[in-house]
């Protein structure tokens, strides 16, 4: 070993820049590549400024090297890299290089970053994945989920330490994990379990998401900043893999060293380089809107009309009569209370820190306090949190928050005809026509266009929300950032900031986008015309000038912005209480509210297969609230009540058809997409040819996860993917025979102008064939099955048995089918009758129907997630499309009418449509990620809109939350006026 | 049938003196394409318009979950007729519907709700189809049209693949692409003219095409080769895959893009197949087959050009692509590029082209399937192969698409037995 300097030479060091999408790393190797240096720090997209920062340190500290190679690497340094000519090294190589160099032996990398997520399989072939357009499960998801939970991701790694249960939560999408995690706060639900429910979602996203058919297995090695600092999500990793992995020295730092080892390095001048760095201002080439106001006179112009709208707030000291509304929303909660005169005497707004009883107990105490005279005549809450409050302190009324929000509006605009109430994490838009609610859009999906999406920039900057949009207001060239989703939406800002937009320019641009999301995603106008003429707007996110602006902007016409949009709800609220008063309110006095205290306790409900996770809440006098349940059961004194679901006897038929033993063996059934509607076909087919048709057992979580690491493509639709557990839940249980065949065609139901199934459910035993490895060692039957030319079948269908066993004859399968395709149309004729059974017995006890309509696998418990049930809670009779399309004629649609399962929810809406019948309505059923139904979703509402009719879409995806649905629900029941809403 | 009574049929009066506007996707072969519909008395425009207005306007008119392909022939459509650039009393559009179990048979009734959406419903929208799902009495697809309207797709094969393996190695810089200009303007005045359409005058124009290329001075050398597969628009449309083509070339590497013959062979052979599977009538059959023959016929005569001389690689002929394919997934998968994805990818390997961009909207049904689907069989197959998938759609920007295809190039850089390698700079010196 010589050291060089010893020998008068120079030094040959090398530097390895790591541009993260939210940290710069950066390392100094010597020639025997030790790190000399290494440095990292947030960089808030002030990238040029610290980087350059970091070549003027390293520079005074090895004055003796002034030249050195320089590589540059990270998600957000290529365009760095290209303008000043520095290399680049793409991140996910460098890092292979330097675990190769540094970590010999090493069979997977696990890497997480900011917005990165990335898996490295080094041995037996290289494959390396990343995550795509989805930044879900990531650091940017940590980030947020520890700023929705009011803690740093350190408190939230020390919370996890002790957690003692696990909670389900999505982490696809931030959007769908915040829905998740909001109703287990406003539960109650400890935030120990919530952090390290949160790591474990993190970790089934990455090896959903990223794994896609390759086990994680031998020597793992964890690296990047949430995997260094954050111990328990390692130990989430290690659990769930079985695994311990191993987080080297130096984690932060792999993708920069791999970067300054990557051969063909140049050398640059430190001080000439940084220099450089100062100098590069990106050129501004990004897209960009109109400003949103062009001088100071416009904008006062426009601050003076919207300082008109106001509720007078009075002091109220000896007010004696008084109301009060509160409104426990998802990232807020607001409460006031009003006088005789529905003048305001006291409000709150405050952030919903997890949990609000104490907040409104607080509030209430200073009330109490402050007001000794008043007299609380009527209560009344809403929000997410509205069952809660009401149960802790005593309101008197309980109503669902698009009620409240339009009886609000009402005070400002009798005539109001359009409500949008962009809230935390919810859009909310609703018509009014004859003063009923006819036409909801809720964002149940997607976030995108709301208010925690500003606030999540914002923090990324450093800036409370209403500062941040307040930098927009005089913008010169906001950013054109399109109407996308949140997660998306970082890329784009990354881009933008590339190519050197402004935090001003920004700022105006997600104002812009919150907006453009709202009317192009969620309400879908094409013009201000399909809004209304008499517009309110109101919600947290409108108190923005910038986002009023811009919504002003885009519909081109002027809108009410209330003095209290962010109390809208709450003085909603109170204005119900009030219309609905009785002589005393049951609300806590000041002194039940002196002795009052809340205990929060979690179970798990074994009431039913479901096994919620329960929160209950105790109170003081030994009342008790139990959150999280989906249906009554676990609530003291439930007596099952008599319900009609059509969903519940399909299931039941369906569970009618049991193995037989047969002479030939075993065979086995996947339960999922097509076969739920098939299964009465192949069962009765295969029993017939002397086979023992076993089916997989019923879907669960279990079962989903069971198969989660065959997953190809992460945005296939859930039923799809659930698919992946059945097949192995029959290999686990070692049928030799698996039946699962393709077809692309379904059974012509005469409805449509064709007959396909949709490509997903054609073609996906071709994806189980394809990813799932152990399928090899069994005989899997997956060709191509025309069940459509019944004619042709059995001669077609003999040729296929043929390639898998010997002895069975043409004879045989032409009578098995004729029994298939009978016992088939025996089961459809058993629902349809089934189905005119219920709507007989509705119309004679004059209860509501919802027709609820989605496909044969929206059955599955697992995928609908209840809904039915719930519907069903709500007072409601519900049947499905397929037990009514055959009473619909085949009638002209406005799109091209080719596939079965489609055909019926056209049918559906048709007949609802022409039915006429108030308490009769339709509710459709869609899986998140399905291409299909995109097209369907536009041609049911408007087959019913055409009719004057209320179209109501839920959206189900993995997991979904039940709040959002409820919600939507019994606005619906409330527009009509029926089922349980029809009391109040 | 559907809405008949509602369709606006383009007729023949409108042929006399109506524009068609066509949206754009294979920029060369529509130009061919254009030559041969304004032989048969039909004035077609290839819209050129692009960027941001386009996507918009297709966020404006479409349903935003829709496919990106639907988005942007919609959103060009729209941005087109709002532009005043045409007199809207004389237009027309025109669509391609394939009629398959895919989502793609519905964009002709997502465009004309967009239409609806913005007053513009008088406007006919013509179906170019071969399924006989929607008829015109001005537009109609005869026998000689179609048999010219295939054969000239000949020529924009064969040009675009040996432009892709010339272009990258000329000598002179421009040289290919001056060529392919050349070819386009000659082949274009042969058309005006009516000639160069009959089977046998194309046969005669390719092989001169073929020899004209070979004869471009290259220089010898080793670059990324890389495929790319994908969803039919996606694949072929700049403005659908942000330039994938231009930013391959950018980074240095030789782009294969198998053509479009293959994909009509495939949608004829479909059709067989179904016969095969589910039963059907034999005359049926037997007429199909005729298509299917005259197609192979066109086919045969891009590859036999490219075959005249070595430096070329030419394309495997449909039949044989389709065996190569028969281990992996069956010939019944036939919605959107149904087994013919899968059976490129595989091709591409076995000619040379391992590295492989998967280009799909993001959400395309049929590619969960035969694009992500099959990737893990493909690679269990062919470990060399080295496949990246990536999506397209408004929000996905281009930044991590190009990230993606960088470290897929960085891959095969590794991997492939590369000669830039400089072994004195791999291992660290130590002095």
């Amino acid at each position: 070993m010589k050291d060089s300097v010893g020998l008068g030479k120079v030094k040959k060091m090398k530097i390895g820049l790591d541009v993260g999408s939210t940290t710069l790393k950066c390392v100094v190797l010597d020639e025997k590549e030790n790190i000399v240096y290494q440095e990292y720090e947030r960089h808030f997209s002030r990238i040029t400024e610290k980087a350059s920062g970091m070549l003027y340190r390293i520079a005074e500290q090895f004055p003796q090297t002034p030249r050195m190679q320089i590589a540059v690497s990270g998600s957000a340094g290529m365009g760095l890299a290209e303008s000043l000519g520095l290399p680049f090294v793409q991140e996910v190589y460098a890092t292979r290089v330097a675990v190769n160099r540094l970590l010999p032996g090493t069979d997977v990398v696990i890497e997480l970053g900011g917005e990165d997520a990335k898996i490295l399989f080094l041995q037996g072939g290289l494959e390396v994945r990343m995550n795509g357009s989805c930044a879900g499960g990531t650091g940017a998801f940590i980030d947020q989920m520890a700023t929705l939970l009011n803690i740093t991701p350190d408190e939230m790694n020390e919370l996890a330490k002790d957690y003692e249960k696990i909670y389900t939560i999505a982490s696809r999408c931030g959007v769908f994990a915040k829905s998740d995690i909001q109703p287990l706060l406003n539960q109650g639900a400890r935030k120990s379990d919530i952090s390290a429910s949160i790591f474990a979602a993190v970790v089934n996203q990455t090896i959903a998401g990223l794994a896609q058919g390759r086990v994680i297995e031998g020597k793992v090695v964890y690296l990047g900043g949430p995997l260094t600092f954050l111990s328990e999500l390692r130990a989430a990793f290690d659990r769930i893999l079985g695994l311990t992995g191993i987080c080297p020295d130096h984690s932060l730092y792999y993708v920069a060293m791999g970067a300054a080892m990557t051969p063909g390095s140049q050398q640059f001048d430190l001080a000439e380089a940084a220099e450089k760095i100062v100098r590069y201002t990106a050129k501004e080439s990004y897209k960009s809107c109109q400003p949103l106001f062009r001088s100071q006179e416009e904008y006062d112009a426009f601050c003076a009309r919207h300082a008109k709208d106001t509720v007078p707030q009075v002091d109220g000291a000896d007010a004696r009569e008084v109301y009060i509304g509160i409104d426990a929303g998802s990232t807020t909660v607001k409460a006031v209370v009003i006088d005789q005169d529905e003048n305001i005497i006291s409000s709150s707004y405050l952030p919903n820190a997890g949990n609000p009883v104490p907040l409104i107990r607080d509030f209430l105490t200073d009330f109490y306090r402050d007001h000794p005279h008043a007299r609380v005549l009527s209560s009344a809450s809403t929000g997410y949190g509205e069952e809660i409050i009401k149960n802790a302190f005593g309101v008197d009324f309980g109503l669902v928050e698009t009620i409240a929000h339009y009886t609000a509006a009402e005070k400002f605009r009798p005539d109001v005809d359009f409500i949008i109430d962009i809230g935390g994490q919810d859009i909310k838009c609703f018509k009014i026509r004859n003063h009923v609610i006819d036409n909801i859009f809720l964002n149940e999906a997607c976030s995108s266009g709301c208010g925690s999406f500003l606030q999540t920039f914002a923090g990324a900057l450093g800036d409370s929300i209403a500062d941040f949009a307040k930098r927009g207001i005089f913008a010169d060239r906001p950013v054109d950032l399109g109407s996308r989703c949140t997660v998306f939406m970082n890329s784009s800002v990354k881009q933008a900031q590339k190519d050197g937009a402004s935090v001003e320019n920004i700022s105006a641009g997600l104002s812009i986008s919150v907006v453009k999301n709202a009317l192009y995603k969620v309400i879908r106008a094409a013009s201000a015309d399909d809004l209304g003429e008499h517009i309110v707007v109101q919600g947290g996110t409108f108190l923005n000038d910038a986002v009023l602006r811009a919504f002003e902007q885009e519909i081109g016409r002027e809108v009410v912005r209330p003095s209290i949009s962010g109390l809208m709800g709450a003085y909603g609220a109170a204005l119900f209480a009030k219309k609905h008063a009785k002589t005393q309110s049951s609300i806590l006095t000041a002194d039940q509210l002196k002795s009052f205290t809340h205990k929060v306790q979690a179970v798990t409900c074994r009431g039913c297969s479901n096994n919620c996770r329960l929160t209950i809440n105790t109170f003081n006098d030994g009342r008790r609230f139990i959150g999280g349940n989906r249906c009554e059961k676990p609530l003291t004194n439930y007596t099952e009540s008599e319900r009609y679901s059509l969903y519940d006897y399909k299931r039941e038929l369906l569970e009618g058809y049991r193995p037989q033993t047969g002479f030939r063996g075993k065979i086995g059934i996947p339960m999922g997409l097509n076969m739920f509607e098939l299964l009465p076909f192949w069962h009765t087919f295969f029993t017939q040819l002397g086979f023992e048709v076993v089916t997989s057992p019923a879907s669960n979580r279990k079962l989903y996860l069971k198969g989660q690491a065959t997953i190809p493509s992460d945005t296939v639709c859930f039923p799809a993917k659930l698919m992946h557990g059945h097949i192995q839940s029959l290999l686990d249980a070692g049928v030799e025979t698996i039946f699962y065949p393709c077809m692309s065609y379904n059974l012509d139901e005469g409805k449509g102008d064709n007959h396909y199934n949709c490509p997903v459910v054609a073609y996906y035993p071709e994806v189980i064939g394809a990813n799932v490895a152990q399928i090899q060692q069994v005989r899997y039957i997956s060709d191509y099955v025309g069940l459509h030319r019944r004619k042709d079948f059995p001669v077609h269908m003999h040729k296929i048995l043929c390639k898998y066993f010997i002895d069975i004859g043409l004879k045989e399968v032409r009578a098995a089918a004729n029994a298939a395709y009978a016992e088939y149309e025996a089961y459809l004729a058993k629902v349809r009758a089934k189905g005119e059974e219920y709507l007989a017995l509705a119309r004679e006890k004059n209860l509501p129907v919802i027709l609820l309509a989605g496909r044969p696998y929206h059955l599955d418990p697992e995928v609908n997630h209840g809904i039915d049930t719930l519907i069903c809670d709500l007072g409601a009779v519900v049947i499905s499309e397929d037990a009514v399309s055959h009473l619909a004629e085949k009638f002209p649609t406005k799109v091209l009418n080719q596939w079965t399962y489609h055909s019926r929810l056209y049918a559906a809406a048709k007949l609802v449509g022409d039915w006429n019948d108030p308490r009769i309505n339709l509710v459709q059923l869609v899986s998140f990620g399905c291409g299909v139904d995109a097209i369907t979703t536009d041609e049911v509402r408007r087959i019913l809109e055409e009719k004057n009719r209320i179209y109501t879409q839920i959206k189900i995806d993995e997991i979904t939350n039940l709040g959002a649905v409820k919600i939507r629900l019994r606005s619906l029941f409330a527009a009509l006026g029926l089922g349980k809403e029809a009391i109040q | 049938m559907r809405q008949e009574t509602e369709r606006v049929e383009f007729t023949q009066e409108m042929k006399k003196d109506y524009t068609i506007l066509v949206p754009n996707m294979l920029p060369v072969h529509f130009g061919f394409l254009l030559k041969v519909f304004e032989e048969y008395g039909y004035k077609l425009k290839i819209l050129k318009n692009g960027g941001q207005a386009v996507v918009d306007a297709g966020l404006k008119y479409v349903h935003n979950d829709t496919c990106y392909p639907a988005l942007l022939v919609i959103g060009q459509f729209m941005d087109a007729l709002q532009s005043g650039e045409y007199d809207l009393q004389k237009t027309a559009l025109l669509i391609t519907q394939t009629g398959g179990g895919c989502r793609a048979s519905n964009y002709i009734h997502l465009l004309r709700k967009a239409l609806k959406k913005a007053g513009l419903d008088y406007i006919p929208v013509i179906s170019l189809n071969l399924s006989g799902l929607e008829k015109n009495s001005g537009f109609q697809l005869t026998l000689p049209l179609l048999r010219k309207a295939l054969a000239v797709l000949a020529y924009g094969d064969l040009l675009v693949l040996l432009h892709n393996q010339t272009m990258p190695y000329e000598t002179e810089p421009g040289s290919s692409q001056r060529l392919m200009d050349r070819w386009i303007d000659r082949l274009t005045r042969q058309m005006s003219s009516g000639k160069g359409l009959s089977l046998k005058e194309v046969r005669a124009n390719l092989n001169e095409i073929s020899d004209d290329y070979a004869a471009l001075p290259i220089l010898p050398r080793r670059i990324t080769k890389v495929g790319v597969v994908g969803e039919i628009y996606v694949k072929y449309s700049p403005l659908g895959n942000n330039n994938l083509e231009a930013f391959l070339h950018g980074q240095d590497c030789e782009v294969m893009v198998p053509g479009v013959i293959g994909f009509m062979l495939f949608k004829v052979d479909n059709r067989l197949e179904d016969i095969k599977l589910y039963g059907g009538s034999r005359a049926k059959y037997a007429v199909i087959d005729l298509l299917m023959q005259y197609l192979t016929r066109i086919e045969s005569a891009v590859i036999h050009a490219a075959r005249r001389h070595p430096r070329f690689v030419a394309p495997s002929a449909y039949q044989q692509v389709k065996k190569m394919v028969e281990p992996v997934i069956g010939y019944g998968c036939k919605m959107g590029e149904g087994w013919l994805l899968t059976a490129e990818m595989i091709e591409l390997v076995e000619s040379g082209y391992e590295n492989i961009v998967c280009a799909q909207p993001f959400g395309c049904l049929p590619n969960h399937i035969v694009g992500k689907g099959m990737i893990r069989k493909i690679k269990n197959l062919y470990p060399q192969a080295n496949i990246v998938p990536i999506d397209y759609d408004p929000g996905a920007t281009r930044v991590n698409q190009e990230n993606r295809i960088k470290l897929m190039l960085a891959v095969a850089r590794e991997t492939a037995p590369s000669e830039q390698k400089k072994p004195a700079e791999d291992a660290v010196p130590v002095q």
